[in-house]
């Protein structure tokens, strides 16, 4: 039996002893699935992986076995190729069986050939996706699932990340190069970072320009970044490959993740984590550029444009291959949390209630510090808690159930309000976008992904996004002017995104839809122009002078460990259950049909959607799965109070809101 | 057997050449190089044979068969004196055929098939020399037929007989095919084609694999395995049955035999390796054609020192230059005349998945495809298509510098047939082709579920089952999803009847009619959204735009057209701009769309139903107030409207109560729980398609004397009081709606219960819309001419009074307003506005009685 650093630095020799061993009957590939499937079942086993998402690419080994949490941001054409395939030397005429199954090139000794027409060649099927990492994804969960790794490795020394970690650990200067070094700050030193959001916008810009402020990076690792910046176009040079990534300024390696079995379960914008062979050969690039050469001459090669090729086969240091043994979905990127929560493992039970009893103090202190965050009104707060466990738990026909899109009203403008509020939220969870809402960023912007029929591949905008991913909408920016149709389409298809959670995806030919499950927050002055489950309007009790100083000083004053445990409260309560007992349904009957009594003008079948709703996640938020009547009554109040507000605001201002 | 003497001199011919003998094993393994041929997973097992050459077989049947396989083999050389009246002309196209074509089999130059592909010669087997037949199904033992195809089970005789006899004497009285315009089905159909080609010299023949499955299971899976030899079989057995009919008839080349319709895949999703160098249908949508592509077919070389020409054919893709001068030896001599090599046209298609067949959440596959000679440029992108080919995988081309070969194969598919499947629509034929195809399983369900005595209500219950209640609106929406029967009274000039139910909701805000929009929108497979507040006239109808390549006009198609035959969902209907609304007049009765815009003009079918839902002016609805007033529409628009429903907030606490439990089930229920209680959205999907598909009721006796009775009794109802009740449009509504509801219940003939339904319903959305708020009847003229009966009436009464009131006056020439209005108002009983009072001297003032002129009236 192989040794461990064995399935880790070459899994391809295990696939080949598995093979050798069965070769002549097809049930090969399974005991190689299953190998893995054990191995990685082994105690921590999933985190001596090294992942593709903290490592960069040209630290790992070509054909291990690597992990990589990412989001199928396109779906490519099937492939066939040789599963089995047969060489032949010519000089001797010996013969040997190969298998094609988790590499790129079908190779073969330097003296051998390989036999086209060998009967014993079988072809095979594979699906190809085109990944990107999460978009939007928070650096504290890269930073954490790093470090878990760091950890938990350290017993299991793999020279792969001990290179890298030297090499990290040589850099100097953490304070100006932000991605690369930030692995090995510590949180506070993070937060820091966070709390200074001007000087981070800087490095962003400095990273777009192609600045290389990253002494030790290689000019490859600088290529993906500067790429990832949708505006870099430079003169001179062909213009650097699209990594389509949805969001701008997005970095980390895109991938094409090749699938063996069972890709009919994947679907674009399901997040994964996918454990298999690394592959870079750059044999691929060669056998690209070679085509390109010739195409001109091999009517074979001209089925394809030159632009699709640049983006179906990009150079393997750029977007590297990776053949999957296992893949799985995941439910959330939260690493705090047990990958698997409905399972019935004893060790995410275990988390879970271990959690559930302490969940009221945190859910207080939580309140309590969102509350300081929409300067004292704890009303806001309370609705903030809501929105963010707030998740489409169900569709009934086209009505998505369990979305809940928080307008909050009444922001301050110019004040850096809403930046700062984003610069919260994004440290509480796994993944969000901030979108300013301009005239000129909806005319300009591409919301909606588009398939680009040239290159056959579609072309990713903000608004595809995983799903639980937080979309924070600034209104406050918004001036009076002019929508150009593109930028009129854009406000639809925000609308339809918080209405109806889907965004039709525009293939040129016919509009394809594509359910999200995005939490939607927009900030305004007013009433915004688009659509929300219920708008809150901001009443702060105090204005801090120095916005920039509260927010920062705010943050800092929370523990770490407090910060990890909102986080845990919010990505666990998603997953929660909920049912309403038939006593409190009755309840909720009277009470409904009593208020419409007394009020029948005010009170209609949306307030009641809107009420259940509130009622739904206060439960939620407080641990509990079932409606009690004091949640329900709770729930009223809260909406009561909301009202009332709005309804003071528009007095004040005496007009419509 | 047309030309066993033929067969030597091809051989002739071929050995006359001397230079490059083909034996077999050469023949063979160039193009098994090209072309994975030996694709394990359908004739791997087979190991290469030592095989008799074709010289050596002397029985007839052989010599037959030899005969079939040079439409294959263009991979020799071809002689350089060859003859035109000769078999041997095959793979030369027609463009070198100088002087006119003559006729007859031998005399017709046989067209190559890129489209089959093949450089790879057949190779035929006897059984008898081998002992590898264990997975040869030969069928019949003779001994003339034991030989089959390399590779394959296909006896080239046999074959051949097989299909001459299925041409000769295939009938399917029963199977009507939308190109069977003049054909007599109870003759042999095949036949009638031959005919036809004869006729039109088009030497193209389409086969419906159906037909043939129908007729010979084993030719069929033949074709389907091995259409690379099946089909040049294939062709060679038409053009002997046509040249035989009609030995005089002149083609342009050979028949050439197109299959289509092979049942082996539908969709794109699931081609998979096994389909490899079978006969496929799939369908889908072009995206992308290339330019066309020559390909050069053969290379003309000319020695520049001696004049010596030579000629050299493709070999797997490449054209391998002489080196050497076989005259003069020079070397490097050789250079390529353009002018006379030859060359066949290519293009490059790229197909993608139609939108219908892709799971949710997933991204379209696409595949690639190849059309040769006739079929270049004969699809554009957008069109909708079912391609029959050929599917193929070659691998990636072999790097010359490094021995490792990439281990992915291309694929593409070698297209011998395409059919659109929208052209139907564009002409205008009246039944969908493109209708679902069910499986009987399906259709036994539907039809067990038809014959429930409730269906009606159990469909309108599984109707947006989240929106509550509002049961006759999702009645009158199921109504329209069915839709009327099609009438045509082209030839008695009135043209098409409107068979599509228009339905306007109105009703306060909140009441989830988008919703109930977004949902019809969902069901329908041509359905279009679009709101009101959005969209221009032009994003409704078509608009004309400069395609910025090609700098050519195009027409682009907007929600109207895009939803014939479907529904068009219109949001937000009042907020709708004038011109824009003018457009729906046409579309809403003609069914049709008219649009001249930069030098194109041209009708459009727009044969879709409108679904709109209108908001109130005031926010709220008034209900002192009509529809009219209320939301602000025309009549003209509104009358062409066969329901309008109002969707208020019902003020009643039984309704409120269950509301309310319904909303709070929405909130605990998982979604497997909800599918339970419901029909599920596929199967009133599938009911509507195939009631819409299959149901095309007709009047019965009784439902017509029942509709001329309902007709009278509206008429009657408002004759009492002096006014019109009814028009034609709303007797041709209940039509409409009776035919619909016989739909539902999947009858071929609407019955008296179709039209009580119908009446219901009708008089249902009347009584809401049409009630007049000041006397509480229902007044249908509040809707047809946007005033009510007696709000006419008090207007006429009150210009009575005020002219009344004026001649009174006596003879003053000229009176004040003001003072005009006071006296009008004291006398009257009710109050009279400053509006009503301005009416009334406006319509005096259109009877010449007076003049208006600033704050004086003047008598004439």
């Amino acid at each position: 039996m192989p040794c461990v650093g064995d399935w880790l630095n070459s899994p391809l020799s295990i696939v080949q002893n598995i093979f050798a061993q069965n070769v002549p009957n097809s049930d090969w590939e399974k005991k190689v699935t299953e190998y893995f499937k054990e191995k990685l079942k082994e105690n921590n086993a999933t985190n001596w992986v090294p992942s593709l998402n903290d490592v960069p690419v040209h630290y790992l080994k070509p054909n291990s076995l690597v992990k990589f949490r990412c989001m199928v941001q396109d779906m490519f054409d099937p492939e066939f190729y040789m599963g089995v395939y047969e060489t032949v030397d010519p000089n001797t005429n010996a013969r040997v069986l190969h298998f094609g199954k988790y590499r790129d090139v079908a190779e073969c000794g330097p003296q051998q050939e390989i036999d086209l027409n060998s009967s014993q060649t079988v072809t095979s099927e594979r699906q190809t996706f085109y990944c990107v990492p999460v978009p939007g994804e928070s650096a504290w969960v890269k930073e954490i699932s790093f470090l878990t790794e760091l950890v938990l490795s350290c017993g299991f020394l793999n020279p792969q990340f001990h290179a890298y970690i030297s090499a990290s650990q040589a850099r100097v200067s953490p304070s100006t190069s932000y991605t690369p070094s930030r692995h090995k700050r510590s949180y506070e030193e993070d937060e820091d970072m966070d709390l200074h959001p001007s000087k981070q916008k800087e490095q962003h810009l400095g990273n777009n320009s192609g600045g290389n402020i990253h002494g030790c990076v290689e000019p490859k690792r600088l290529e993906t970044e500067a790429s990832a910046g949708h505006h870099v176009i430079s003169p001179n040079c062909s213009p650097p490959l699209d990594l389509n990534f949805p969001l701008p300024g997005e970095k980390g390696p895109a991938c094409l993740v090749k699938v063996y079995e069972s890709w009919e379960s994947f679907k674009v914008n399901d997040v994964l984590e996918v454990f298999g062979v690394l592959s870079v050969d750059p044999v691929l690039s060669i056998v690209n550029s070679e085509e390109r050469d010739s195409s001109t001459l091999d009517p074979m090669e001209c089925m394809d444009t030159a632009e699709e090729q640049r983006v179906h086969s990009p150079p393997a240091s750029l977007v590297p291959r990776i053949h999957v043994i296992l893949a799985q979905k995941l439910q959330h990127i939260n690493p705090l949390l047990p990958a698997c929560l409905n399972e019935e493992e004893s060790k995410s039970c275990e988390f879970v209630s271990n959690f559930m009893s302490e969940l009221s103090p945190v859910r207080a202190e939580l309140l309590g510090f969102l509350t300081h965050a929409l300067l004292g009104d704890s009303l806001a707060a309370e609705y903030l808690i809501l929105h963010l466990i707030s998740t489409v738990y169900a569709r009934r026909d086209v009505l998505p159930l369990g979305k809940f899109a928080v307008n909050l009203s009444g922001c301050p403008r110019n004040s850096a309000f809403t930046e700062h509020l984003y610069r919260i939220i994004q440290q509480l969870v796994p993944a969000s976008y901030h979108l300013r809402m301009s005239i000129e960023s909806m005319n300009h912007s591409r919301l909606i992904p588009r398939k680009d029929y040239t290159a056959n591949r579609l072309l990713s905008g903000l608004l595809q996004l995983a799903s639980n991913t937080s979309l924070v909408i600034d209104e406050t920016q918004l001036e009076q002017g002019q929508l150009d149709t593109a930028g009129v389409h854009n406000v639809t298809a925000l609308g339809n995104l918080i209405t109806w959670q889907k965004v039709d995806y525009d293939f040129s030919y016919h509009r394809m839809e594509f359910p999200c499950n995005i939490n939607v927050l927009i900030t305004s002055e007013g009433r915004s122009l688009l659509p929300s489950d219920c708008q809150v309007h901001l009443q702060p009790q105090i204005i801090p002078p120095n916005m920039e100083e509260y927010m920062s000083s705010l943050l800092t004053a929370v523990l770490p460990s407090v910060l990890n445990k909102f986080r845990i409260y919010l990505s666990l309560l998603r997953v929660l259950d909920y049912s309403i007992s038939d006593e409190v349904t009755k309840a909720v009957e009277e009470d409904f049909v009593e208020m419409r009594k007394n009020d029948p003008e005010s009170v209609t079948a949306d307030d009641l959607h809107k009420m259940l709703l509130v009622a739904r996640f206060l439960s939620l938020s407080a641990g509990q799965t079932t409606l009690s009547r004091e949640r329900w009554l709770r729930a009223k109040q809260l909406e009561a109070l909301r009202k009332a507000r709005l309804l003071q605001q528009k007095c004040v201002n005496g007009n419509e809101l | 057997m047309s030309s066993p003497a033929s067969t030597p001199s091809r051989r002739r011919g071929k050995r006359g050449r001397g230079s490059n003998p083909p034996t077999p094993q050469d023949a063979r393994s160039p193009p098994s190089q090209k072309r994975r041929t030996d694709d394990p997973t359908s004739t791997g097992d087979l190991q290469p044979m030592p095989t008799s050459p074709p010289a050596d077989v002397q029985s007839p049947g052989a010599a037959d068969a030899l005969f079939s396989s040079p439409p294959q083999f263009r991979h020799s050389a071809i002689p350089l004196d060859f003859d035109i009246s000769s078999p041997l002309t095959y793979g030369t196209p027609s463009s070198r055929v100088e002087g006119t074509p003559q006729s007859g089999v031998r005399g017709t130059p046989v067209r190559q098939r890129p489209d089959l592909g093949s450089a790879r010669k057949a190779r035929q087997v006897d059984l008898h020399s081998d002992g590898l037949a264990e997975d040869i199904v030969a069928t019949e033992q003779s001994l003339g037929q034991r030989l089959v195809i390399w590779g394959t089970d296909v006896n080239v005789a046999s074959c051949k007989e097989k299909f001459q006899r299925f041409l000769q004497r295939f009938i399917d009285p029963l199977d009507k095919e939308d190109e069977d315009i003049g054909l007599d089905l109870n003759e042999p159909r095949y036949m009638q084609r031959l005919q036809e080609i004869n006729m039109v010299g088009e030497p193209f023949l389409n086969v419906n694999c159906d037909h043939l499955r129908s007729f010979d299971e084993n030719l069929y899976r033949q074709l389907i395995c091995y259409p690379q030899e099946v089909i040049p079989t294939f062709d060679m057995a038409a053009n002997e049955i046509f040249f035989d009919r009609y030995p005089d008839s002149i083609l342009e080349h050979q028949i050439q035999v197109r299959p289509y319709n092979a049942l082996k895949t539908r969709n794109m999703r699931n081609l998979n390796p096994e389909d490899i160098d079978q006969l496929i249908t799939i369908s889908g949508m072009v995206i992308r054609s290339s330019q066309l592509i020559p390909e050069m077919q053969e290379a003309f070389f000319r020695c520049q020192v001696c004049a010596f020409t030579t000629r050299v054919e493709i070999d797997r893709g490449r054209i391998s230059e002489p080196s050497v001068c076989k005259n003069c030896n020079t070397t490097h001599s050789m250079a390529l005349i353009h002018n006379r090599s030859m060359f066949s046209d290519k293009q490059m298609i790229k197909l993608q998945e139609s939108p219908e067949d892709m799971p949710a959440g997933q991204t379209p596959h696409t595949v690639v495809l190849f059309a040769h000679n006739d079929l270049v440029d004969k699809v554009q992108p957008g069109d909708r298509v079912n391609v029959t080919g050929i599917y193929r995988a070659v691998p990636i081309r072999e790097n010359p510098r490094l021995s490792s070969v990439k281990s992915v194969y291309k694929t593409h598919i070698d297209v011998i047939h395409y059919r659109k499947t929208d052209s139907k629509r564009l002409h205008g034929v009246d039944e969908e082709t493109e209708q679902k195809r069910f499986t009987e399983e399906r259709v036994e369900m539907l039809k067990e579920l038809s014959k429930k005595a409730d269906i009606y209500e159990r469909l309108a219950l599984a109707l947006a089952p989240s929106i509550y209640e509002h049961e006759d609106i999702k009645k009158g929406i199921l109504l329209q999803l069915f839709g009327g029967s099609r009438k045509d009274f082209t030839h008695t000039g009135r043209g098409n009847f409107r068979a599509e139910i228009n339905i306007l909701l109105c009703g306060d805000p909140g009441t989830s009619k988008s919703q109930l929009l977004q949902y019809v929108y969902n069901l329908v497979p041509r359905g279009q959204y679009t709101s009101g507040k959005g969209s221009s006239a032009v994003g409704l109808t078509a608009y004309v735009m400069k395609d910025p390549e090609t700098r050519q006009l195009v027409l682009q198609t907007g929600a109207l057209v895009l939803s014939d035959n479907g529904i068009c969902c219109i949001d937000e209907f009042d907020k709708m701009n004038e011109s824009t609304r003018s457009v729906l007049h046409e579309v809403m009765e003609q069914q049709t769309l008219s649009i001249a815009k930069a030098g194109i003009i041209c009708q459009l079918n727009a044969r879709t139903s409108i679904l709109a839902a209108a908001n109130p002016i005031e926010s709220q609805w008034n209900p002192k107030k009509t529809t009219i007033e209320n939301i602000q529409l025309p009549h003209t628009l509104l009358s062409r409207f066969d329901l309008i429903f109002l969707m208020l907030d019902p003020r009643d606490e039984a309704y409120d109560r269950r509301l309310a439990r319904h909303l709070v089930s929405l909130y605990y229920q998982t979604e497997e729980q909800m599918e339970e209680e419901y029909m599920d959205m596929a199967v009133l999907r599938d009911y509507i398609a195939y009631a819409r598909g299959y149901v095309n009721p007709r009047l019965g006796e009784e439902a017509s004397q029942a509709l001329i009775e309902a007709y009278v009794d509206m008429r009657k109802i408002g004759s009492g009081r002096g006014m019109v009740s009814a028009y034609p449009r709303q007797l041709e509504s209940l039509i409409r709606l009776a035919e619909a509801h016989a739909k539902v219940r999947f009858s071929e003939k609407v019955e008296t219960i179709d039209v009580e339904e119908a009446k219901r319903l009708h008089r249902e959305a009347l009584k809401q819309s049409a009630t007049d708020p000041r006397t509480g009847i229902v007044d249908i003229s509040i809707l047809t001419t946007g005033m009510s009966a007696t709000a006419r009436k008090r207007k006429e009464e009150l210009v009575q009074a005020l002219r009344k009131l004026i001649q009174s006056k006596g003879k003053a020439p000229s009176l004040k307003y003001q003072q005009l209005l006071d006296d009008l108002r004291a006398q009257s009983d009710t109050a009279v506005t400053k509006e009503m009072f301005e009416e009334a001297l406006r319509s005096l003032a259109d009877e010449d009685f007076l003049t208006v002129t600033g704050k004086t009236v003047r008598l004439l």
